[in-house]
């Protein structure tokens, strides 16, 4: 009941009203609108949420649901160095759970979520297209083929 | 209509093309269990998100079972609802959704009432494969004013999410996350006071389980009531007296005011009061209010706020201060009548019975949830004393009632306490949709035209459609009335009057689908409509027995203006009835 105050800055606003215009502020496009506004965002806060309910004129619970029910959309800001680990068939068989596990030792987190220090972030995905190479890691937008758990103390240091 | 030839169970049927299984079956008297659906015939109102999976039925031709509420007839159909086969899916299904749900019926507030006990009864449940290895989901709990959840014992039926968003628009609750991690809620998991949440209790109105239900009160009545040094005041809604037999297993719609009135007193409340008295009251004020606007209105004054909204409803308050703070100087600034009984039960009888506003105790039975969450708004307290301290519903006064070991349905009846408790058959009304309008225009009609009406009931007000519009015939002036209730209803209009396209002069909106009788706080109708309109009968049929059947008539509502107010709308009546409203809307601003 009580009134809830945003603050978003005026250039992020206007980028969430640009995209919601370009999907004519339809309901309906909530999905791709939550696409855009994350591909520049990189991730979508509530702030950011708030402001695409109120443009497209819906509830926040249902952009909230939206947001929670599809993983690939995310609440928490990625890393400077977003890590993603294939768990794709070819790199799941060939031990891709071992390497998450082990990064997940290493660094201390969960899958979906980013160091203190906004360093690295977890993320596991489906196949990127390189089975040959499995297990596949992604740093950034540098590919790392065939990886085993002792790799990844060396692969986190290259980016010390 | 095109009809089709279907079979259920070896019986054959023409049902209309279209026609659910269920329906088909329910005509045959054929009762397939359900749980997460749910509808409110007339009403508009249905839940079938066809998720639960305990109505299943075998089609003939069909590998898989179908379910049977959204699943259509077709022609030549043939449909088994209890073979082998069925009956152990069924079984199936209600072991899955009882292996993830609390068991402790024992001390759950709904326990007795609830849809998901009846279905494990019903389907002769007597253990729960696998529940010692099951994982549970948790969520914690959240109480807010009015609505206390707890999802553990949430079963994803959504009925709860249809009524927050497709019934009342409202917008406040709904699903997020996948899974165990699923759960329904406001938006980022926020408690429900952070929300843009009425209060208006639908969503415990249908909950099937004891996830959603009311914040409980008796206690504290049951401590004042005690309590040596307390004078302790009640008042009861109009809607109450149509509905609390239910609860006593009595029909539905038999009215019984005498047995509540004799009940409060056996309860130990030192005087048993009516809210239809504030009623009268707020006719009054809210006809005064818009005979006013209206002059100026037809003298050519554009901010005259014409059409005058109602004011009684707390739900609908809820939803213009949070949905269009724009038009909050549209509606009446009369309080509703629970504040407006406490405002004048702490003033004008308090003085009269020579007692301290601090050391009287007022309590109101309420058909509402937002009843209680009105009584805690801080514009509605004395230096911190509120004018309503305690407001309990029509079920937690049923729960009184029986743990207070009162025979209800034997009791002889009795009268209301003398000056709050004379009422008219005006007031009654107010607990149906299109009943406070009925009962200004009563009052209005006749302060405007200054001649009697020489008809009371006005038909045409009343009804069960979501939107229904009236013209009333005053002495040659046709006045234009538009009514809504259920708040999506409510939103339709006010879009209308928003876009300057509306021509009413007024409207009446309640939040509850039916109106009070259909109250978050009223015994539970289960899906069952007939229940409202049986109630909405008796409501009628009081106001018929009543002696005096319009407002300004009321003799002790005259002796309140006489010895206390002056004249409705006068400045002492400004200062104890009426009341302003808050822009409470979500405010996104530039972070400089």
């Amino acid at each position: 009941m009580s009134s809830i105050k945003i603050e978003l800055r005026q250039e992020d606003l206007n980028k969430i009203h640009e995209i919601c215009d370009s999907f004519n502020n339809e309901p309906l496009e909530l999905i791709n609108v939550l696409h855009r506004t994350q591909e520049h965002f990189g991730y979508l806060p509530a702030e950011v949420q708030e402001a695409i309910a109120d443009k497209l004129n819906i509830s926040t619970a249902q952009v909230y649901g939206v947001v929670t029910f599809y993983s690939f959309f995310t609440m928490t800001p990625k890393g400077k160095h977003p890590i993603s680990i294939c768990m794709g068939t070819a790199c799941y068989v060939r031990g891709a759970e071992k390497v998450l596990d082990e990064f997940k030792k290493e660094l201390a987190l969960q899958v979906g979520q980013t160091t203190p220090d906004g360093k690295f972030s977890l993320s596991s995905l489906r196949c990127v297209g390189a089975c040959g190479l499995a297990p596949v890691v992604l740093v950034g937008d540098k590919t790392y083929g065939r990886v085993a758990p002792d790799d990844v103390k060396a692969i986190l240091k290259e980016y010390e | 209509m095109e009809t089709i030839k279907i079979t259920i169970d070896n019986k054959q049927v023409e049902v209309e093309k279209g026609t659910t299984i269920l329906d088909a079956a329910r005509k045959m008297g054929i009762e397939i269990p359900t749980l997460c659906h749910m509808r409110l015939d007339d009403l508009n109102i249905e839940n079938k998100p066809g998720g639960c999976r305990i109505c299943v039925v075998e089609v003939q031709g069909r590998k898989n079972l179908s379910p049977a509420c959204i699943t259509k007839c077709d022609n030549g159909s043939v449909i088994r609802t209890h073979t082998p086969r069925v009956m152990n899916a069924r079984r199936t299904v209600m072991e899955f959704i009882l292996s993830d749900h609390p068991k402790d019926c024992l001390i759950c507030p709904k326990s007795g009432t609830c849809d998901l006990q009846n279905m494990a009864h019903r389907l002769g449940i007597r253990e729960i494969p696998g529940q010692e290895i099951a994982e549970m989901s948790t969520y914690r709990k959240d109480t807010s004013p009015s609505i206390i959840r707890e999802l553990d014992k949430c079963i994803m039926c959504r009925r709860c999410e249809m009524m927050c968003n497709d019934v009342q628009t409202v917008g406040a609750i709904g699903a997020f996350n996948r899974g165990f991690m699923a759960a329904v809620g406001p938006a980022y998991e926020q408690n429900l006071e952070y929300s843009p949440c009425t209060y208006c209790g639908q969503c415990v109105a249908v909950c099937p389980t004891g996830a959603l239900t009311e914040v409980d009160h008796t206690r504290d009545v049951l401590r004042a009531i005690v309590d040596p040094a307390k004078t302790v005041v009640v008042q009861t809604a109009p809607a109450v007296r149509a509905a609390l037999g239910e609860e006593f297993g009595m029909k539905p719609g038999t009215l019984v005011t005498g047995k509540l009135v004799t009940a409060l007193r056996e309860l130990g409340f030192d005087y048993v009061f009516d809210t239809d008295f504030a009623a009268d009251l707020t006719i009054m004020e809210e006809g005064t209010e818009f005979l006013t606007r209206l002059k100026k209105f037809l003298n050519g004054d554009k901010n005259a706020n014409i059409p005058i909204l109602t004011s009684c409803c707390p739900g609908w308050v809820n939803f213009f201060e949070h949905n269009y703070p724009d038009l909050k100087d549209v509606p009446s600034t009369a309080k509703s009548p629970q504040q407006m009984f406490g405002a004048i039960a702490k003033s004008y009888f308090a003085d009269k019975i020579n007692i301290n506003r601090k050391d009287m105790v007022v309590v109101s039975i309420m058909p509402c949830l937002a009843k209680k969450y009105e009584s805690q708004r801080p514009e509605f307290s004395v230096d911190g004393n509120p004018d309503v301290d305690f407001s309990i519903s029509t079920r937690e006064l049923a729960n009184f009632i029986r743990q207070a070991n009162i025979d209800f349905v034997n009791l002889p009846e009795s009268d209301f306490d003398r000056p709050l408790g004379e009422s008219t058959g005006a007031a009654v009304i107010f607990g149906n949709t299109g009943g406070v309008i009925e009962a200004a225009v009563r009052t209005a009609y006749e302060l405007y035209t200054g001649k009697k009406l020489n008809r009371l009931d006005f038909t045409e007000l009343r009804g069960m459609e979501g939107v229904r519009q009236a013209t009333i015939d005053f002495d040659g002036f046709p006045l234009n009335i538009g009514i809504a209730h259920g708040l999506g209803n409510a939103r339709k209009l006010l879009d209308e009057v928003k876009a300057g396209r509306s021509n009413f002069h007024a409207i009446e909106v309640m939040a509850c689908p039916g109106g009070c009788i259909g109250g978050g706080g009223q015994p539970l109708h289960h899906g069952d409509s007939s229940i409202l309109k049986a109630r909405a009968m008796a409501i009628y049929e009081e106001d018929r027995n009543k002696p005096i059947r319009v407002s300004h008539e009321n003799p002790y509502i005259l002796q309140l203006y006489k010895e206390y107010l002056g004249e409705p709308n006068s400045e002492k009546a400004h200062h104890l009835l009426h009341t302003h409203y808050f822009d409470r809307k979500a405010k996104i601003v530039v972070k400089q």
